[in-house]
């Protein structure tokens, strides 16, 4: 074994001087959120590192919806996936429509839309969020899950509609004028020729919609308000109505509940970082 | 039928779909969804909510408002201070997760995690931790000083120093990753020159990594603080805008003008931010469609 010389050691040393307090920064309020699902109520109050007796019995409560908070947990469950499926099913549909008919068709005005529609995405969504309050009402579709599933659309779709554009510019224009040549119509080059080309792209927008409704707060919480229509994240919150919250039971669903996105993040993880960090920021 | 028709088409000239082929006449069909959600779900609610905003008694009531000035001022301070602290911190991670090593490649795996879990849970954990009571921190404080510690949400300049830090949390990663990309885009060749040359590490730094990042790290600053305006989390659910309303920044503070249904207030504190906010977008949108 080669033994490494005192110059190695200090570079090895002031590199573990960052990665320690980064990993600590990282890990420590994910850990909590694990070591209070895990722990008895008296443990996890007790501020102990790990509980003297862990123990699976939380998760016992929350899936047997055994608890004044927990008794809609399925209902509450199943209406995040229907929503974030349906975000992501919309998304896709209008944000692929829209990117071809600008990008490949060059429809007239299509440059405005996508202005308009890049100018959307750079508006907090906090702020849209009032009037879209409002609106919601006047169209009569408040706590119904068509609002949440239309206002995330609409968050989601200006950036899905600008990554797709710049992905299908970078398709090469021979390939549509080849297809005219063969006799195909527009549908049939969007179906057979654009559609398989832009297969990566889709993967990291449908991603990126399902998990921005899956997360989404704020528009769930303003716009849907009966027990038996909110998603998970709202039933979250809550948990805080009450000075006595079983925050153990808490901690046990937010964590039930962060599991699936950070699964599908770290499955997509190759489509989210070359699709979505290219499309982020361009220098 | 017929009669009322060449009635009604008083301009003589082909039919609109004659003059366009019928790829423009598809381009239109599958733009119409796009456009449909746009209209009724961005430009109605924009301008029903700039109508509800339009009477001067609001600005006015805002301005007498103390906690709408404190929000301001918090807003000014959690974009200012943060993010320039969060984006510095960004590029210097950004560096140490480009060191070629097996455990950096690992840790940079899990220091994304804060991004990819959902923002809700992770904060009220902080929140917990936080507790005066039965908090992680206070019971270590507790255990190594012997004294109580600090009632850390009940001190404004706490809790929201506190509400960046959870901000930070959550989206370091984010941007420390556009960075690295950034980072590895620079020829190699120039560091290897440097190093021949005897540069130091601030030397190549400064004439080699921060000429040719600058132009990504102002955009990425820029940008982190138009989307921080929107950061209705970190705030809301680790303070709640308390201790008594001392914490809210703007887009905490129009929900709460909403909850107590003065609509036309949350809409006017939304009006005052937009002379800041525009330019930046402007600005945005001339570097990102060029």
């Amino acid at each position: 074994m080669k033994i490494p010389s005192l110059r190695e050691v200090g570079t090895e040393a002031r590199l573990l001087l960052i990665g320690i307090p980064v990993f600590l920064w990282t890990m420590i309020p994910i850990y909590h959120m694990f070591l209070f699902a895990i722990s008895p109520k008296e443990d996890a109050f007790s501020g102990k590192l790990w509980p003297d007796h862990p123990t699976l019995h939380n998760f016992e409560i929350v899936f047997k919806q055994q608890h004044y908070f927990l008794r809609d947990f399925y209902v509450q469950f199943w209406n995040s996936v229907v929503i974030a499926a349906s975000v992501g099913v919309l998304t896709l549909f209008i944000a692929t429509a829209a990117a071809f008919s600008i990008s490949r068709l060059k429809v007239p005005g299509g440059r405005v839309v996508l202005n308009l529609a890049l100018f959307t995405y750079f508006i907090p969504a906090a702020f849209l969020a009032v009037p879209m309050y409002r609106t919601m009402g006047n169209y009569g579709l408040l706590n119904n899950h068509w609002s949440l599933i239309l206002a995330m659309v609409t968050i989601a779709s200006p950036y899905a509609i600008w990554v797709l554009k710049q992905a299908s510019d970078k398709l090469p224009v021979e390939l549509d004028e080849a297809a005219v040549m063969d006799g195909a119509t527009t549908l049939q080059i969007f179906r057979l020729v654009y559609l398989p080309l832009m297969m990566p792209s889709l993967v990291a927008i449908g991603t990126y919609a399902v998990l921005l409704a899956w997360n989404e707060y704020l528009y769930a919480f303003l716009l849907l308000s009966n027990d038996r229509e909110i998603t998970l994240p709202v039933a979250l919150g809550n948990f805080l109505a009450a000075d006595d919250s079983p925050w153990e039971l808490l901690m046990t669903t937010g964590f039930i509940y962060a599991l699936p996105p950070a699964a599908v993040y770290y499955a997509f993880r190759r489509y989210m970082v070359g699709g979505l960090t290219a499309g982020a920021v361009k220098s | 039928m017929a009669i009322t028709l060449s009635g009604d088409q008083a301009i003589p000239g082909p039919p609109l779909s004659s003059r366009l082929t019928p790829a423009q006449v598809w381009g239109i069909v599958l733009l119409a969804p796009y456009l449909l959600v746009f209209l009724a779900f961005v430009v109605y609610p924009v301008c029903y909510g700039l109508w509800l905003a339009r009477a001067p008694a609001n600005y006015v009531a805002l301005y007498n408002d103390p906690i709408f000035a404190r929000a301001a001022v918090n807003t000014l301070i959690f974009l200012v201070i943060g993010i320039n602290i969060k984006m510095l911190i960004a590029l210097f991670l950004s560096g140490f997760f480009a060191v070629q090593r097996p455990w950096i490649k690992w840790l940079s795996v899990i220091f994304i995690l804060p991004w990819a879990v959902p923002s809700i849970p992770t904060i009220l954990s902080v929140r917990f931790m936080l507790n005066p009571e039965w908090g992680m921190i206070n019971h270590f404080i507790f255990s190594f000083t012997g004294d109580d510690g600090p009632n850390w949400l009940n001190d404004p300049t706490v809790a929201l120093s506190m509400a960046i830090a959870v901000h930070i949390w959550k989206s370091l990663p984010f941007w420390t990753l556009i960075l690295i990309t950034g980072r590895l885009a620079i020829s190699h060749d120039l560091f290897e020159a440097a190093e021949v040359d005897g540069a130091s590490w601030w030397q190549k730094f400064r004439y080699i990594t921060w000429p040719s990042m600058q132009t990504l790290y102002v955009t990425c600053t820029l940008l982190s603080m138009i989307w921080t305006l929107g950061d209705f989390n970190s705030v809301y659910l680790l303070t709640g805008g308390g201790p008594a309303d001392l914490t809210h920044v703007l887009s905490t503070l129009g929900i709460r003008y909403l909850r107590l249904d003065q609509l036309s207030l949350a809409m006017a504190s939304i009006v005052c931010a937009m002379p800041f906010v525009l330019p930046l977008v402007y600005f945005m949108m001339k570097r990102l469609s060029r």
